[in-house]
Formats: structure tokens, C-alpha cells, sequence
């Protein structure tokens, strides 16, 4: 065994700051206090109350279904409306103007996630630039009501999400050598089969490390679901809100946090498994 | 005899400049045929119009007598092996070599066997289930090659297929690519600017410049009877001489060398000679041969292409000259006079 240097100490320092500090004793003190009860006697004890009020009241596991499906779906939305966007700015136009274009798609980030939701607020209203637009030219008589529904929740959190999938798999399909394409076509491959057998299998690591990013966002998000989704969309992270922050039931809170964080890693693994993926390939 | 590929005033033009200027040649069907020329001369734009990644701008391109105008490179009869081999890394060996067959919907027993069939053929038997990128260059080299032939295609092109290989394995390949051809009968179309891999392996070679093709010859007469000044002056070495005037039959370079060359119709303008043209110490009695004097000023040793940098005296002309490395010149030495023999038939005139 080589003799470590004090470098190598110094320098874990910042590690196991981080590591510790940040992650490891605050998950380590909430799960102390999720298995916290206080009983009618003002006593705290050890029970696993906190989590079957989860299980016992329906809104509360139907919210957290809901989350995770419609997180499952912003995800393969997000895949699904990038990918066309990746692909033309890394293999269609040239590198000149794929750079400047990339720029552009990175603005939103420096705005910040509330400004967009207000934007999109805008556009969505039923005086809204859309609804205006379409009532307008005489394609529609009364308002549609988009705002404060699934519909704009959705739009919210794609939009928000949308970058952490095209930046890994637009650097995974740099990568790709263009001739791969070629050799599949030259080998009689319809762009269907190349696309299948060829490029979505090359670029898997980069959708799956933009899959995970955009899911962890999505199912953790608290702005877009409260503003966009208003009244009619429940999010689980809002259900941990109200517990901390409005019947102050830290440990309840404490609890469902925990439950979101057991659901994601979990579909995580799941969506690791099915595309064959290794955790440490996908996030490096 | 029938001709595979048939190439008629084919013309490419991209939007600020011609790449390929009215072509025409023919490939003899189970021929190797090379296109040798250097970077940006138009011959890989050649190649991918045969295999259908260009589109032809004028001219016509026929494949055992088909047009293939607006045939698209799936349903050509021709398969590439590219520079960069492009090998699926994500497949096997196998997989590499299945996929063409299994786009052809073909039974599954058919697929492996013909697989197999072809991995004996290149000798990767036992490497079916390796990951291309754990394979060696000679080896990532046969995969790529067994994935286009085992689809059976009237023409293999090669793009500089070797390029990435070290030089060892490269004129291993060489020979290897050779007797494939021949053993398979397919008709290859190498295309390289390495001019060794085209006259070792090829059966024609077409020399090709600016677009244009300079000469279609075998590697021999390529050699020996260059058709044009870019051609001697590309194809093996050559020492260069710029011709001030010629009458009478003879010769005289611009620093004043004289030499004997009679019977030339036209009036030249550039001289080249073959560094192993020169006859050393050569005696005084042979016919048609010119004798000059020189200097030894450089003794380049290179192994077996060793060469000595010769000055002609009368004329000050610098000349490299081939130094067999045997007993007889193993004592030549810098400054030591040489008188060196020409034969009339290796001085090769042009006028460009």
C-alpha cells in the first residue's frame, strides 16, 4: 500500500464536508425523526405511525402515484421533443452555428425557473397571448382553459426540464462518428432501423443520464406544480410542504420525504435496469 | 469481358467548386482496381458517388449495366469499408457481421451460417462474441471487411482502409487484402494516396488529380511508362529536371546538363529519372547509355531504399541516386567522384 501525503488528507476535507454535513447526517437526522410519534400524552416514542398515516388516507398515495407517472411522463416527453433537436444540431447543421444555437437554448437557465413559470403564465391565461390569438382568427368562440390545469403543470415542468435531457444526449451524439450512420445505410439499413439499432443503442448512456436528471427534477419540483398547476394538481413535494410548513408535523414531513425518496431511487434503478445501463457509466 | 462498374463523363460539383471532372473509366468484373491520388484530388467524392452518399451532378454511373441514378446506398449493390471502419461498437463480432443480412429479412439458420461461413473466411473463428473495441487493428480491419462481403456485393470499395494502421501490420494487410480478392472474387475499389498499397495490390490503377483521372494503367506500366509529368513525378520517386531547350536530340536542363535523347515529337519542358535508373560505375561500353560524372556529396542510408545525393559536375544538377546495399559500393564515401550511366529509354519527357 502506497503512503498517503498530506495532500491526499487536505484535500478530503472538502469531500467529507460535503458528504457528511450536507447529505449524510441531515438524511441520517430525518429518518430519526420520521420514526418520531407524539403520542396524545405530548411523549415522543418510537412508532411507525408517521408512515401509515400515509398508507391510511387515500389522497396522500394517490398524489404520490400521481407524481411519479406524470414525472415517468415529462420524462419521455422530454426524450421525445429533444431528441429531433439534439440530433439536427449535432449531426444536421454545421458545428458554426450548432454552438451559437445551443447558447440560445441555455437562456431560460439564466433567467430562473420563476421568471419562466410567470412567462408561461402569460401565454397560458384565458386572456392569454394563445387564447387571444386563437380566438382571433376565429378558430375557437370562448377561452380554453389551460392555466392551472395538468396540461399547463405538464407544459411547466417540461420546459423547465427539457435542457438537463439535450445537453448529455447532444454530447453523446457528438460522439458518434457519422459514419456509423452511413456504414448502417450502406449495409441496407431503412432510417427507421438506423435510428433503432444504431443510434438511439450509441446514445443510450446520454438519454439515460438526461433521463435521470430530468425525472429527479421533475418528481422533486415544488414551483412548477404549485404556480402552474394551481388548485387541480397535486404534487407530492407539496404534500411534504403543507406537512413541515403548514400543520408543522415535522416528522409526518420527515416521513414523506423519505417515502419520495425511496419512490425515485427506485424508478431509477428500475429505468437503469431495463436499459442496461451501469450508474457509474450513465454519470460519468 | 464484362465490366462491373461503368463510369461515363461523371462530373460532381458542390456549390463552389467541381470535385470530379467528367470521369470515365471501367472495372472489370473479380478485378482490384486502385484510384491513387493525394488529399483533395476528388477520389473519395468518387467513391461515395458509386456508393450512393453523392449524388452524381453529371454523367452517368452504371452497375453491371443498371443506371443507378436516384438508387439510394441501401439498394446498391456495393458495400463500403470505411476509413474509420466504422464498426457498431455497441454489437459483437457477429452482430457486426449479421446486420446487413438480417435488413434482407433472410432466415435466421441462413444468417448464422453464412456468419460463420465468413468469419472462416478472414479467420475470426472463435471471436464471435468479442466486443469490437477489444479487438486488435488488423482484426477490427477483417470485421469490417466480412460485414461488406458477407452480403455478397458486385463491388467492395475500400476508403483508405489501412491508414490507421501501424506500419508493420499495413504491409501485412496488404498481402492479406490481395489474396481475399482473389480468393473471393469480388471486385474491389481501393481507394488510398498511399501509393504502395495501390501498385502491391492492384490489377489497374488509376492516378488521379485535380478531379481528373491522370492515367488508368497497371502498377507496372504506371511505373515504368508514366503517361503525364504529374504521374511520374507522383508515382515512385523521381528526380525532377526543368528542360531549357532540346534539339537535335539533345536534352539540356536548365544548370546545363547535357543527355542524349532522341526522336521526341514535341518540344519538352520537365525531365524526370528513377533514382534506381542510374547504373553505377557504369562501364563505358553500353549502348544507349549516357555517362556523367558526379560527386558524392550525402550518403542517405535507409536500409534497403539507402540513397546517395550525387552533384553533376558539368551542370551542378543535384540527383539522388538508389545505393544497393551490397560489398561491392559498401565503400563509397562522401566527397568520392562516381561516373554513373543512363539508358536514353529512362529519361522521361513531358511538356505540361
Amino acid at each position: 500500500m502506497k503512503k498517503r501525503g498530506s495532500t491526499f488528507y487536505l484535500l478530503m476535507i472538502p469531500v467529507l464536508l460535503w458528504l457528511g454535513v450536507l447529505i449524510v447526517i441531515p438524511h441520517l437526522d430525518m429518518l430519526y425523526r420520521s420514526f418520531r410519534f407524539e403520542t396524545d400524552d405530548w411523549e415522543m416514542v418510537f412508532s411507525l405511525n408517521n408512515y401509515l398515516t400515509f398508507f391510511s388516507d387515500q389522497i396522500y398515495w394517490l398524489t404520490f402515484v400521481k407524481t411519479a407517472l406524470y414525472s415517468i411522463g415529462v420524462t419521455i416527453l422530454a426524450f421525445v421533443v429533444t431528441f429531433p433537436v439534439a440530433f439536427y444540431l449535432t449531426k444536421v447543421i454545421g458545428k458554426k452555428y450548432s454552438g451559437f444555437m445551443t447558447l440560445l437554448l441555455l437562456i431560460p437557465i439564466w433567467i430562473g425557473e420563476l421568471v419562466t413559470v410567470y412567462g408561461w403564465m402569460i401565454l397560458l391565461r384565458d386572456n392569454g397571448v394563445i387564447n387571444t390569438f386563437l380566438l382571433k382568427i376565429g378558430l375557437i368562440d370562448s377561452p380554453i382553459e389551460m392555466l392551472f390545469t395538468n396540461f399547463s403543470m405538464t407544459i411547466g415542468l417540461l420546459y423547465m426540464s427539457m435542457l438537463f435531457m439535450i445537453v448529455p444526449m447532444m454530447s453523446a451524439l457528438d460522439s458518434m462518428d457519422d459514419s456509423l450512420i452511413e456504414a448502417a445505410s450502406d449495409l441496407g439499413a431503412s432510417k427507421w432501423m438506423i435510428f433503432r439499432q444504431i443510434i438511439i443503442p450509441y446514445t443510450t448512456p446520454g438519454i439515460v443520464s438526461g433521463g435521470i436528471i430530468v425525472f429527479m427534477l421533475v418528481i422533486g419540483d415544488y414551483v412548477v406544480p404549485t404556480i402552474l398547476g394551481g388548485k387541480s394538481s397535486l404534487w407530492f413535494t407539496e404534500q411534504i410542504y403543507n406537512k413541515f410548513l403548514m400543520s408543522f408535523n415535522w416528522n409526518e414531513g420527515a416521513a414523506f420525504g423519505f417515502l419520495l425518496l425511496v419512490l425515485s431511487s427506485t424508478i431509477v434503478w428500475i429505468a437503469l435496469k431495463l436499459s442496461g445501463q451501469k450508474l457509474d457509466k450513465v454519470g460519468s | 469481358m464484362s465490366y462491373v462498374l461503368e463510369i461515363k463523363n461523371v462530373t460532381k460539383k458542390f456549390a463552389d467548386f467541381t470535385a470530379v471532372k467528367s470521369v470515365s473509366f471501367n472495372v472489370e468484373d473479380g478485378g482490384f482496381f486502385s484510384i491513387l491520388g493525394g488529399s483533395g484530388c476528388g477520389k473519395t467524392t468518387l467513391l461515395r458517388m458509386i456508393s450512393g452518399f453523392e449524388e452524381v451532378t453529371e454523367g452517368e454511373l452504371l452497375i453491371r449495366g443498371e443506371s443507378m441514378e436516384g438508387v439510394p446506398p441501401e439498394r446498391r449493390p456495393v458495400n463500403i469499408v470505411f476509413q474509420s471502419l466504422a464498426l457498431f461498437p455497441m454489437m459483437n463480432v457477429e452482430k457486426n457481421v449479421a446486420f446487413g443480412l438480417q435488413r434482407q429479412k433472410i432466415p435466421k439458420n441462413e444468417v448464422s451460417s453464412r456468419v460463420t461461413e465468413m468469419l472462416e473466411r478472414v479467420g475470426l473463428v472463435g471471436f464471435e462474441k468479442k466486443n469490437v473495441n477489444d479487438l486488435s487493428g488488423g482484426q477490427r480491419q477483417r470485421v469490417a471487411i466480412a460485414r461488406s462481403l458477407v452480403l455478397r456485393p458486385s463491388i467492395l470499395l475500400l476508403d483508405e482502409p489501412l491508414g490507421a494502421l501501424d506500419r508493420k501490420l499495413r504491409e501485412h494487410m496488404k498481402i492479406e487484402l490481395k489474396v481475399l480478392q482473389r480468393e473471393i472474387g469480388t471486385t474491389f475499389i481501393y481507394i488510398t494516396h498511399d501509393q504502395s498499397e495501390a501498385l502491391v495490390m492492384s490489377d489497374h490503377v488509376a492516378v488521379m488529380n485535380e478531379g481528373k483521372f491522370e492515367q488508368i494503367d497497371t502498377p507496372k506500366n504506371l511505373y515504368k511508362n508514366p503517361a503525364t509529368s504529374f504521374v511520374a513525378g507522383f508515382v515512385g520517386e523521381s528526380n525532377e529536371f526543368d528542360i531549357a531547350s532540346y534539339a537535335g536530340g539533345e536534352l539540356i536542363t536548365n544548370n546545363g546538363c547535357k543527355l542524349v535523347k532522341p526522336g521526341l515529337d514535341f518540344q519538352p519542358n520537365k525531365l524526370f529519372i528513377r533514382p534506381e535508373a542510374f547504373i553505377l560505375d557504369s562501364p563505358e561500353t553500353l549502348p544507349d547509355v549516357a555517362l556523367v560524372k558526379t560527386e558524392i556529396k550525402n550518403i542517405l542510408f535507409d536500409g534497403a531504399n539507402t540513397k546517395i545525393s550525387v552533384v553533376i559536375k558539368e551542370s551542378a544538377d543535384k540527383v539522388l541516386i538508389s545505393l544497393p546495399q551490397n560489398a561491392k559500393y559498401d565503400n563509397l564515401h562522401e566527397g568520392d567522384d562516381l561516373q554513373v550511366g543512363i539508358h536514353r529509354d529512362d529519361l522521361k519527357c513531358y511538356r505540361d
